[in-house]
């Protein structure tokens, strides 16, 4: 099976506490520790299993600049037959329907079985594969926690739904899956695999490369514009407790009794 | 303005929460604009539904048809483009249904797509002012969209209040017959229900819950020392199960489970709104986490800015020193 996998570059929220920037309107980057999108490596993980059950190879490509190049390096030390970054200046500022033309027209320039998206991003929108799915019109699942391959072209997959409960489904191949997390236990990459990874040549392709219009993507054809960041309203807000460890544990202790939480 | 429409989850004959957070959402767009509701499915179950929305919707577009009965994106995508006029205004939760169905309708309708959509700001032009969070809450966006062409706005649940002003009873009206039977290449087989695990956390009264803050499995002993004090139980947020560090009965959350405590300590816990679904009754919230911006302390009643590691064994210790003289009174009387 030949299997694309979309990944990203992005902050990784376990290491960082996003703080606006003084300036307003943007967050504080200038400390920001970045890594692949974490959902991702379970995409990549998935592909690298099926891949060793199937046969077939894993591509990885992403939509960014040079400094996404590191992520295609950390997936390829996973086991990643092949990077490739998808990079043009035309295509900043572009929307989730803008990243999806994108990687339409590189996903037309190749034939791939089966293309999976990590979950979600920072961002929390969770689109570009659905939308993927829809301008090639390939069948498309998200939130997949299991995949079997079944001989006759189509995949059995479970998707999570509400609850913890699974739904089964059966879909053709080609198709797009964005892959949930905890799916499987995503390799460790140690220094030691990037290191044999850090001289392999990585493609870059523009949208000439591409053969991609200019209306398709970029800041021009975004119908979606992220405006600015904010600090999000306070709401009801905690009683933050004060003084010191001792302190506050007694007045939780007393709380606790208050409020039933002690049994 | 553009139509709106709002896409009706159901289940077992009976509306979701969100239908009547959806006409609060649509009303906060354009309130001069009425909504309509559609909703499909197949048999007794979608007429008790389509009846039920009277009080919520003007108009309920009722689409019948087998294939409809359980819903799948790929086919309740198809209904939708056949009855839904270009140009409008679709409103879906963003649930684990609307993640499915909405990326790949926005894209068929030639429309805009804003996901996990908190607020409204009115518009401007064609452009529609809308609020997003990201990095899990963190911080908030503004995200503009040009509706112009029309557009998919996915609604996070429980972020638009469901108002009283019910309009004049609403009619339902028959769509099904420019549906037809819809054909779809992903075919649901089954649903598989979760696994019981060793505890039911449902039960509960009071729960240590652990997050990503907990740091490495061995440290789950002292969360689960605190809790044994406490005469509590451990449960958790998602990455602790991701990383099989605990029992997926253990999740509280959408995708996990629905806890109603007297008391909940979030330790380590940053505060996602998935996170925070799975927590009703309106708990005591006790937030632990050392970063003083955590969006758990926007929901939780008292928060202490202090690493788990060190407050949990500290509480422990504590919470024991108490209990000891009492129980060594109660040993007295025997
Ligand atoms: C479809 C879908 C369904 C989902 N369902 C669920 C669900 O059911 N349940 C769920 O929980 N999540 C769910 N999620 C995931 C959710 O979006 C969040 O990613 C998750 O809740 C974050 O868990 P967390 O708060 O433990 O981790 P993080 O967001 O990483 O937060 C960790 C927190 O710990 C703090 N911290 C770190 N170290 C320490 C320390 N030593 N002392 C004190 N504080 C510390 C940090 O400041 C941070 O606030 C779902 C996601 C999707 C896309």
């Amino acid at each position: 099976m030949e299997i694309l996998v979309c990944v990203k570059r992005a902050p990784d929220t376990s290491e960082n506490e996003i703080q606006l920037a003084a300036a307003g309107g943007d967050i504080e980057r200038d400390d920001l520790v970045y890594s692949v999108n974490e959902p991702d490596n379970y995409a990549v993980e998935e592909a690298l299993q099926i891949v060793a059950r199937t046969g077939g190879s894993v591509t990885v490509a992403t939509v960014g600049g040079e400094e996404d190049e590191e992520v295609l390096r950390r997936e390829m030390a996973m086991g990643a037959n092949r990077g490739v970054l998808i990079s043009d200046d035309g295509f900043t500022g572009s929307d989730g329907r803008g990243t999806a033309a994108i990687l339409k027209s590189f996903v037309e320039t190749g034939r791939y079985d089966l293309i999976l998206t990590g979950v979600q991003a920072e961002d929390g929108c969770a689109q570009v594969g659905g939308m993927l799915a829809a301008m090639l019109d390939y069948p498309f699942a998200s939130l997949v926690t299991s995949i079997e391959v079944l001989q006759n072209g189509k995949l059995k997959i479970a998707r999570e739904i509400e609850g913890g409960s699974k739904e089964i489904n059966h879909i053709d191949l080609p198709c797009v899956l964005s892959i949930q997390t905890g799916i499987n236990e995503p390799r460790y990459v140690g220094m030691r695999g990037i290191r044999q990874i850090a001289s392999v040549p990585i493609p870059t392709l523009g949208a000439s490369d591409l053969g991609m219009d200019g209306g398709a993507a970029g800041r021009a054809a975004a119908k979606v514009r992220r405006v600015d960041y904010f600090t999000p309203p306070e709401g009801k807000g905690a009683k933050i407790l004060t003084g010191s460890r001792e302190e506050i544990v007694d007045q939780v202790m007393e709380l606790l009794k208050a409020e039933g939480g002690l049994n | 303005m553009s139509r709106i429409f709002a896409y009706i989850l159901h289940k077992g004959g009976v509306a979701d929460d969100s239908a009547a957070e959806l006409a609060a959402a649509a009303r906060k767009i354009d309130r001069a604009q009425p909504c309509t509701a559609v909703v499909t499915g197949w048999g007794a179950d979608l007429d008790k539904v389509c009846e039920s929305l009277r009080g919520a919707y003007p108009e309920i577009w009722k689409i019948a048809a087998g294939p409809l009965a359980y819903p799948n994106a790929e086919l309740v995508r198809q209904a939708l483009l056949a009855v839904i006029p270009a140009g409008s205004v679709v409103l879906v939760p963003h649930s684990h249904f609307g993640v499915d169905l909405s990326p790949g309708l926005s894209i068929k309708m030639n429309a805009a797509y804003v996901p996990d959509v908190v607020d409204v700001e009115g518009a401007e032009g064609s452009w529609l002012k809308t609020v997003r969070q990201e990095f899990g809450g963190q911080v908030s966006a503004h995200v503009h969209c040009d509706i112009s062409a029309g557009a998919v706005l996915n609604i996070r649940p429980g972020a638009f209040r469901a108002e009283g002003d019910a309009p004049a009873e609403g009619r339902v009206v028959d769509k099904s017959a420019q549906v037809g039977a819809p054909t779809a290449r992903r075919q649901y087989v089954e649903t598989i229900a979760a696994e019981a695990g060793d505890v039911d956390i449902t039960r509960e009264q009071a729960l240590v819950s652990i997050g990503r803050g907990i740091g490495e499995e061995e440290n789950i002993a002292i969360a689960e020392d605190l809790a044994e004090a406490l005469g509590a139980v451990v449960s958790c947020s998602r990455p602790v199960v991701d990383a099989k560090w605990m029992d997926k009965s253990r999740q509280v959350g959408s995708s996990g489970c629905t806890v109603r405590p007297k008391v909940y300590m979030a330790c380590g816990i940053s505060g996602s709104f998935q996170h925070l679904a799975g927590i009703k009754g309106n708990p005591f919230i006790v937030a632990v986490n050392k970063n003083p911006k955590a969006p758990i302390f926007r929901v939780a009643n008292v928060g202490i800015v202090d690493d788990i590691l060190e407050f949990m064994p500290a509480l422990a210790k504590r919470v024991r020193k108490e209990s000891v003289p009492a129980k060594t009174k109660g040993a007295a009387h025997d």
